[in-house]
């Protein structure tokens, strides 16, 4: 009677898991691609995949079919942070008021070349 | 919580943007019904992407040879592609892919009802890509310019990858309307067939389409659905005339004082018919799509399992 009882809650588990393993979302990864040598990864968009091997594999039949790219990089969007459009003002506009910054800041007087 | 002030003002701020055509980005305030109207649009234009490969897919096995099947194969892979490109684009406002995937099961989500009708012969492949994909051009190359920065995105690239889509489409119907006389019947045939679902695809005539005036305000949209209807109209019957095709339209008729062509009355009852799901496939495609959900289960739980699998492995090597 226990045997079929204990047997009887493994099934259910074991059922329950498959459940879980078949309806489980794979997760949202982030895509970008460096198009040739010498320039950066771009990003371009996202997709989702078990893991980061389906992801690259994923990610060259979604966004290199013409030939966009050399190499991908794949992150898993849960692990990108980003600065929140709220804080624009205090993080950008400090900036601003520094055009000494700039090289157009300075006089240099007419005939100086190579500057 | 918000209070209704900062609302009104934050509205104000928002419509001030998109006047002056600066991108809003995913994570900039949008009004509610903003989001909701992107998600509502994108996630449908990714549907009509997905079950937009079904009447071409039927024919993949019977193009007529190996260049029109490489072609046939390109371009199916690319709607795939382009419903990715848009699912993704929905998933930065906040939406699931998946969810998005129950509703078009459940008959909650719409997609293009052109879809809806069979493809019949391989002068179809030809239609479907030279009137179905070029009235879809019509309407993406104008949402280029939308408001919303990953959907104006996923449209640039949609629009490059799908010029080719329409001119194998006017090359398939050139050879049939240039070959035996039975070739030249089932070409013109199949314009007969698509011509008028085709200037359906811009949906309900102005009058009666009520989510224009609020998309134009917001530049999700930049022309009304009568707009893009005339210039489908405007630029595709000078293509039939060139390889000798009729548009099956008695009131057809060149209007130089307006500089475009005056058509017949569309059956707008057999739009609202099909949209309405009794179609001659709607029931099939959905059918198909579900089945492909259902009968991919067993592959996604794999790929968990294989997934949980690596990681644990990964682990126990670090510990």
């Amino acid at each position: 009677m226990h045997t079929r009882k204990k047997e009887k809650r493994e099934n259910l588990e074991e059922h329950h898991k498959k459940y879980i393993m078949a309806n489980k979302e794979w997760p949202l990864w982030e895509v970008f691609i460096r198009s040739k040598q010498g320039l950066s990864h771009k990003h371009v968009g996202s997709l989702r995949a078990s893991d980061e091997v389906m992801a690259i594999e994923n990610a060259r039949d979604v966004y290199t079919r013409r030939s966009e790219g050399i190499s991908i990089w794949v992150i898993e969007s849960s692990n990108v942070f980003a600065s929140s459009p709220d804080n624009a003002d205090s993080l950008y506009d400090p900036a601003n008021s520094k055009v000494y910054r700039h090289p157009t800041f300075y006089d240099v007087p007419d005939g100086i070349e190579h500057m | 919580m918000k209070k209704e002030q900062d609302i009104s003002e934050l509205e104000r701020k928002f419509q001030e943007k998109i006047d002056q055509d600066i991108k809003i980005e995913p994570k900039d305030w949008m009004p509610d019904n903003y989001r909701k109207t992107l998600i509502r649009q994108i996630s449908q234009h990714a549907h009509s992407e997905v079950v937009g490969m079904l009447p071409e897919g039927n024919w993949i096995t019977r193009a007529p040879n190996l260049r029109r099947k490489a072609v046939l194969l390109a371009k199916v892979q690319d709607e795939a592609g382009h419903g990715l490109y848009l699912y993704s684009a929905t998933e930065t406002l906040g939406a699931d892919r998946e969810d998005c995937i129950d509703d078009l099961h459940s008959g909650k989500a719409k997609y293009s009802s052109i879809f809806n009708y069979p493809t019949l012969t391989w002068a179809d492949m030809g239609a479907v890509g030279w009137l179905v994909d070029g009235a879809a051009i019509m309407n993406q190359v104008p949402l280029c310019r939308c408001s919303y920065g990953p959907y104006a995105r996923a449209m640039v690239k949609v629009c490059k990858e799908e010029s080719f889509h329409q001119r194998q489409g006017y090359e398939i119907m050139m050879a049939l309307a240039a070959g035996s006389v039975e070739q030249k019947e089932m070409a013109q045939d199949a314009l007969n067939r698509f011509w008028w679902p085709s200037l359906m695809m811009f949906g309900p005539p102005d009058e009666d389409s009520k989510h224009t005036k609020q998309s134009m305000d917001w530049r999700i949209k930049r022309h009304s659905n009568d707009e893009l209807r005339q210039m489908m109209v405007d630029i595709t019957v000078p293509q039939a005339e060139a390889i000798g095709l009729t548009i099956p339209d008695a009131d057809l008729k060149w209007n130089e004082e307006k500089g475009g062509y005056d058509y017949g009355e569309i059956d707008w009852d057999e739009f609202w018919n099909v949209v309405k799901g009794n179609g001659p496939c709607n029931k099939d495609r959905i059918d198909t799509r579900r089945k492909a959900k259902e009968n991919g289960a067993w592959v996604r739980e794999a790929a968990n399992a294989h997934a949980e699998k690596r990681k644990a492995r990964k682990l126990r090597r670090a510990s």
